[in-house]
């Protein structure tokens, strides 16, 4: 039971990378065959929630990530509609770790892509995200947690499915308010039953493994346990084999695609990510299922990280291949004081 | 007996809260409360990696899990 379920959670990781290179080859921006911040980034723009031209469409990974949870858990009986841990905290919780990522260009998972790619920027990031879990883990273990959440009704757990139901309609049928890059990584883009379908099995194996690109350090770290790391290094093998046999790998830190290299700012951005995931109990994706799934604080979240997006361009907070913004300095100091003081604040005394 | 009510958690914090009853109680059976797939798979691993027996009940709202010291 234990060998199998720690075979299953590498392989998954491994076809989870495959696909995360595969997507680039078939059409997806470079080393952004999978991003979870950057494509809730692409569907707040085309929404009209940012109006930044080169960054607007509607990914249909993320619907497909949503729906496929859905879909498995129903399929495994593991629908459970359930809330109210802290939905507050979450929704600014998810707003700060899409801002430290757009700082980096990059969720946990593109920071491995990236790696993958030949990027060394990604080690920088890597090492960000694994201090902010380490940060992270110090406030677990003073007892820090948001609160139970409890069973709600069934009805509560269908809106985040629905309302991707309602995106994919929209991305189908785009009506005159929908925004569409012409041009930038908005614009490059595989086919959308493509992306739609990459997304489904990735929903699927992810909710199945309960797969984490945070977890997966936090509980190396904090429990010396080893099974969720595996679902992280399957997948950094998978897309750094792929992108091997593709050719998409070209090493160093320059001239790579949507980066920069700040390493400061690349370093915190992540951190902030981290430390945010870590509060919150999963990576952008591990929320993403988790909304898929009934849980409706992951469902604030995933509200929590449109609206981080929309005001990361917004208020320029985003970096840019130029580097990072100065007001989005100032954003992953205002996160990480809002982190930690969430972390410091919510302890249980015992 | 010790107890651990980890209902409505979200992961990790049942095996936060699971550790910390083990390494405070060291050899001493306990038992864990859950109300999820996820909480009882990750409370059920930590237990074994720590040497213990875990025995699961279906209750009404979710797991029973007994965790035993090895040889007790």
């Amino acid at each position: 039971m234990a060998i199998s379920s720690r075979i299953t959670i590498i392989l998954a990781g491994l076809i989870f990378g495959a696909l995360g290179s595969l997507l680039v080859e078939w059409g997806n921006p470079g080393n952004m065959g999978i991003c979870v911040a950057c494509f809730y980034r692409d569907i707040a723009g085309a929404l009209g929630l940012h109006r930044v031209g080169v960054v607007q469409y509607i990914r249909p990974e993320i619907i497909g990530f949503v729906l496929g949870a859905f879909i498995s858990a129903y399929g495994f009986r593991e629908f459970r509609a359930r809330g109210g841990s802290s939905p507050m905290v979450r929704f600014f919780l998810g707003a700060f770790v899409v801002i430290g990522a757009l700082v980096f260009l990059g969720c946990p998972i593109r920071a491995l892509l990236r790696l993958a790619g030949g990027d060394l920027n990604g080690i920088t990031a890597v090492a960000g995200l694994i201090l902010g879990a380490v940060i992270g883990i110090l406030f677990l273990k003073q007892g820090f947690n948001l609160g139970r959440s409890s069973a709600t009704k069934r009805a509560n757990g269908w809106i985040v499915p629905v309302a991707m139901l309602a995106l994919l309609l929209l991305a189908i049928f785009p009506p005159g308010f929908i925004f569409e890059s012409e041009k930038g990584p908005g614009a490059t883009h595989v086919a959308l039953w493509i992306a739609l379908l990459a997304g489904l099995v990735v929903g699927i194996l992810v909710q199945r493994t309960r797969m984490c690109m945070v977890g997966g350090w936090r509980d190396l770290f904090l429990i010396k346990n080893t099974h969720l790391f595996g679902g992280i290094a399957g997948f950094f093998v998978g897309a750094l084999l792929l992108n091997l046999i593709l050719g998409h790998v070209s090493w160093g830190f320059e001239g790579q695609p949507v980066a920069h290299t700040n390493h400061l700012w690349n370093f915190l951005g992540m951190v902030l990510v981290g430390l945010g995931s870590v509060l919150l109990g999963g990576c952008p994706l591990r929320q993403t299922i988790l909304s898929g799934e009934g849980d409706t604080d992951a469902g604030m979240t995933v509200l929590g990280f449109f609206a981080g997006a929309a005001f990361a361009h917004n208020f320029l907070l985003a970096s840019t291949p130029d580097g990072p913004t100065d007001f989005g300095q100032v954003a992953v100091i205002v996160g990480l004081v809002f982190a930690m003081s969430v972390g410091f604040l919510m302890r249980d005394r015992t | 007996m010790i107890e651990v009510d980890a209902r409505g958690f979200s992961c990790p914090i049942p095996v936060v809260k699971t550790t910390q009853a083990l390494d405070g109680h060291p050899g001493k059976p306990v038992i864990v409360l859950v109300d999820s797939e996820v909480a009882r798979e990750n409370v059920s691993r930590l237990a074994r990696s720590r040497g213990y027996s875990v025995k699961v009940e279906q209750v009404l709202d979710g797991y029973r899990l007994q965790l035993a010291p090895a040889g007790k």
